[in-house]
């Protein structure tokens, strides 16, 4: 790729509120026919021969090889600000997004304080908006402090700002079936939906893995695949009974496939996400007995993986989230039992999911852009993303190697958080870059320049980050 | 052998000569003076994170009478309960020049932890992690069946294995370190084992070990059993319903009056119990049981010492440690 025109309009983007204008040249639109991007005020202003001819003095990005796909959705983010800028921040985190390829996230509520109130759902909001790399769209908590007793103000944290439509309690189950149910019931008033973490509290009291033959040799405590498996039964009868919406964030088990497959065939509006690393890893990793392989819901077997990648391909999971999990290094650097949950994965997520889905054959590009921009913007109810990449549609567009390799280095990350299960691992494909409502956060594989909003562009700090 | 952390790893070459050294160093223990200086200038630091007299004392006394200095660290009334970190614990006794660290660990893989890590250059002992493992222990069950295995068949112990003995294990192995290290070293030496528990104490996933299962103790004792090693049941067992009651638990799984009265019926005279202690008498063991000739609770305290003799020997003398790659254990 390069740079062929002086003025890419990054410099004056941060006060004047323009994105430049910009001639992506022969990429592989979703992996298929090459064609012209012509990238304008925000905008695909063409596409094919007319994008050449209407180019006019435009910045050219030579993407000869490389693949244009929708800038991508996560459904399942934790940015942690506020209350946790020692694991990650909203800068960092969105930073770490947009390399990643992505274009919009969902930032978990469970925050500190937690994001139950309109109040710091517009907090986050607002510091995703002034960091300008990606779209950050606050999830807000389902219960009170997550503490599954009392509804949260669902309804403020929709109409505020923030726009709220997804809610979750994410890190812990909505277990109070009562709860449940009202939950369901209540966000149909504005099209909300509730993303449940599904692992029954009691069948998982002090889990440190997936139990089965490795758990049994470790002697770490079992989480049990039926305590995930049962509160989704639960969670898509109920569903159905109040003919309400319902995502089940990160799946894990091939039994909790069967089920979302059973309650889909039933017409149940269930949706349901993959995370890269249970595409990928086993609970064979555990034996290391690094934490870096501790994750909630745990790794699972082989015969799991390979049911999450069959569902993944087939639609039966509408998504891929990443629930990147940074954490400090002190939370890791320990025993087993004493360390936190979770791993980074947003600027590994394209990676893995190439490997795991596109490079065996199971889903083509326009598949990946399905699963990772399309239905979870649906999922988010994010009208301008997740888009076709047609003429007048949002330019929300990523250029992707598909034939790059390159080796997982945490310390390499933008994220603050070093702790990558895929450390070591050689993994294809790159995210060249990321346009962002059409000014690119992401060239030649770097960080560029945020976006900044017209509305705060007066307000901004210039000179990007 | 760099690290002595599992005996799931534990190749039977290995687990022989520990089984001979401990041999040898038993040999010592009958001597008027009971010290060799194999490791005099040598540094071994215990390193408890959770209570256990038996296992300290016992390391303890292994490496007083190896000459080598002795350094107690447990992790109550000291700068792990103020919050300070495994790795700042290692760090400190390894910037101390700690040669080895026994290390007792409340959550399992803690030694597999130090082991893998920079955080200390010592040979790592696991005196028991969590519900992983306790290889010591183990060993010093195998030196004692071997002893008494041996001596029935009229062979010298030393170079042998344990090849057709039955050997039932009974109790909480879904808790029990002692259990899982017996079963892979058993499985090593060519022992036969049954797991004798009720289902609620057996880990998912036990079906895939080199083993039998069986729910029933009167069962296993009638198709003939060279050893029975009783578990303890651990006190916050007790009311988390994995049995109904402790009679109930006695009664079904305890090794009673009517078990030990079973043995002489079945003509089972060579039949020996072993117990890793502490005891709970008339829980899974009765006392009768406990006291009776064919109890071998006491000689496994005393082997306990000539086995952790074995391991700080093969693990810190320097002309005896083999290459790392042929020893080492998988992590």
């Amino acid at each position: 790729m390069a740079e062929q025109s002086a003025d890419n309009g990054t410099n004056t983007n941060a006060t004047t509120g323009s994105t430049g204008t910009y001639l992506i040249r022969g990429a592989a639109i979703l992996g298929a026919g090459t064609e012209d991007l012509l990238i304008r005020d925000g905008v695909i202003a063409a596409r094919g021969a007319a994008a050449n001819s209407a180019a006019g003095d435009a910045t050219v990005i030579d993407a000869d090889g490389l693949i244009a796909l929708p800038g991508m959705v996560d459904v399942h983010t934790h940015l942690r600000e506020p209350g946790r800028e020692d694991a990650e921040t909203v800068e960092t985190g969105t930073r770490a997004a947009a390399l990643g390829g992505f274009t919009a996230v969902h930032a978990m509520a469970n925050s500190t304080p937690v994001a139950d109130t309109a109040g710091v759902v517009e907090q986050v909001h607002s510091l995703g908006r002034a960091a300008g790399w990606v779209d950050v769209r606050p999830v807000g908590a389902v219960t009170v402090g997550l503490a599954g007793e009392q509804l949260a103000e669902l309804g403020a944290m929709a109409d505020s700002r923030a726009q709220v439509r997804m809610f979750s309690d994410d890190g812990i189950c909505v277990h109070d079936p009562v709860l449940m149910r009202r939950a369901l019931e209540y966000v149909k008033a504005f099209d909300g939906v509730v993303a449940q973490h599904a692992q029954e509290p009691r069948l998982t009291a002090g889990a440190q893995m997936n139990e089965g033959n490795v758990s049994a040799v470790l002697g770490l405590t079992g989480w049990p695949a039926v305590a995930e498996e049962s509160i989704i039964a639960r969670d898509v009868l109920l569903t159905q009974h109040v003919g309400s919406r319902l995502h089940v964030c990160h799946v894990s088990t091939a039994g909790s496939v069967e089920i979302i497959r059973w309650a889909k065939a039933r017409g149940i509006n269930v949706t349901a996400e993959v995370t890269p690393h249970h595409l990928l890893l086993t609970d064979e990793l555990v034996r290391s007995y690094d934490p870096v392989y501790k994750v909630n819901p745990p790794l699972r077997t082989d015969a799991d993986v390979q049911a999450l990648r069959a569902a993944l391909a087939d639609g039966t999971i509408d998504v891929v989230g990443t629930d990147h999990a940074p954490h400090p290094s002190e939370h890791k650097e320990c025993e087993w039992a004493q360390a936190a949950m979770g791993m980074t994965g947003l600027e590994t997520a394209l990676s893995v999911v190439q490997h795991a889905m596109i490079e065996t054959g199971l889903m083509t590009w326009a598949d990946f852009a399905r699963a990772t921009s399309v239905a979870p913007a649906a999922i988010g109810r994010l009208t301008d993303q997740g888009r076709p990449l047609e003429e007048g549609e949002p330019a929300n567009i990523i250029l992707v190697d598909p034939s790059a390799r390159w080796t997982v280095d945490p310390s390499a990350m933008a994220t603050m958080g070093r702790n990558s299960p895929f450390r070591g691992m050689e993994l294809p494909g790159k995210v060249v870059a990321t346009f962002f409502k059409g000014h690119p956060t992401v060239l030649d594989g770097k960080l560029n320049t945020p976006y900044r909003h017209p509305a705060d562009a007066a307000t901004a700090p210039a000179g990007g980050y | 052998m760099k690290h002595l952390l599992s005996t799931e790893g534990l190749s039977l070459g290995n687990a022989v000569r520990i089984l001979d050294t401990a041999e040898e160093m038993a040999a010592v223990g009958d001597r008027e003076v009971k010290k060799l200086p194999a490791l005099r200038g040598r540094t071994v630091v215990n390193l408890f994170f959770e209570d256990s007299t038996r296992t300290r004392i016992s390391f303890e006394a292994a490496a007083k009478r190896l000459s080598a200095d002795v350094i107690n660290f447990a992790a109550k009334g000291s700068s792990v309960s103020k919050g300070e970190s495994l790795k700042d614990t290692a760090q400190t006794l390894s910037a101390m020049g700690a040669d080895a660290v026994v290390i007792r660990h409340w959550a399992s893989g803690a030694p597999h932890r130090l082991a893998a890590t920079d955080w200390i250059d010592a040979a790592v002992i696991n005196a028991g992690d969590g519900t992983h493992e306790h290889p010591t222990q183990a060993l010093l069950d195998a030196f004692t069946m071997r002893r008494h295995w041996t001596k029935l068949a009229g062979l010298p112990s030393s170079g042998a294995d344990l090849k057709g003995m039955r050997v039932a294990i009974a109790g909480d192995v879904l808790h029990s370190r002692v259990a899982r290290s017996n079963v892979w070293l058993l499985r090593t030496l060519g022992a036969e084992v049954t797991l004798v528990a009720p289902p609620t104490l057996l880990p998912i996933g036990v079906e895939q070990w080199p083993c039998r299962v069986s729910y029933n103790m009167d069962e296993t004792l009638e198709k003939g059993v060279d050893a029975v090693m009783m578990l303890r049941v651990q006190g916050e067992r007790m009311n988390a319903s994995y049995f109904p009651s402790t009679r109930e638990y006695s009664r079904r799984w305890g090794f009673d009056d009517n078990r030990l009265r079973a043995l002489d019926r079945l003509g089972l005279k060579d039949t020996i119990i072993m117990h890793p202690g502490p005891m709970n008498r008339g829980l899974e063991i009765s006392a009768a049981a406990a006291d009776s000739p064919r109890s071998t609770v006491l000689a496994q305290v005393r082997n306990g010492v000539s086995v952790r003799m074995a391991a700080l020997y093969l693990l810190l003398s320097g002309d005896t440690r083999e290459p790392a790659a042929t020893l080492k254990e998988s992590n």
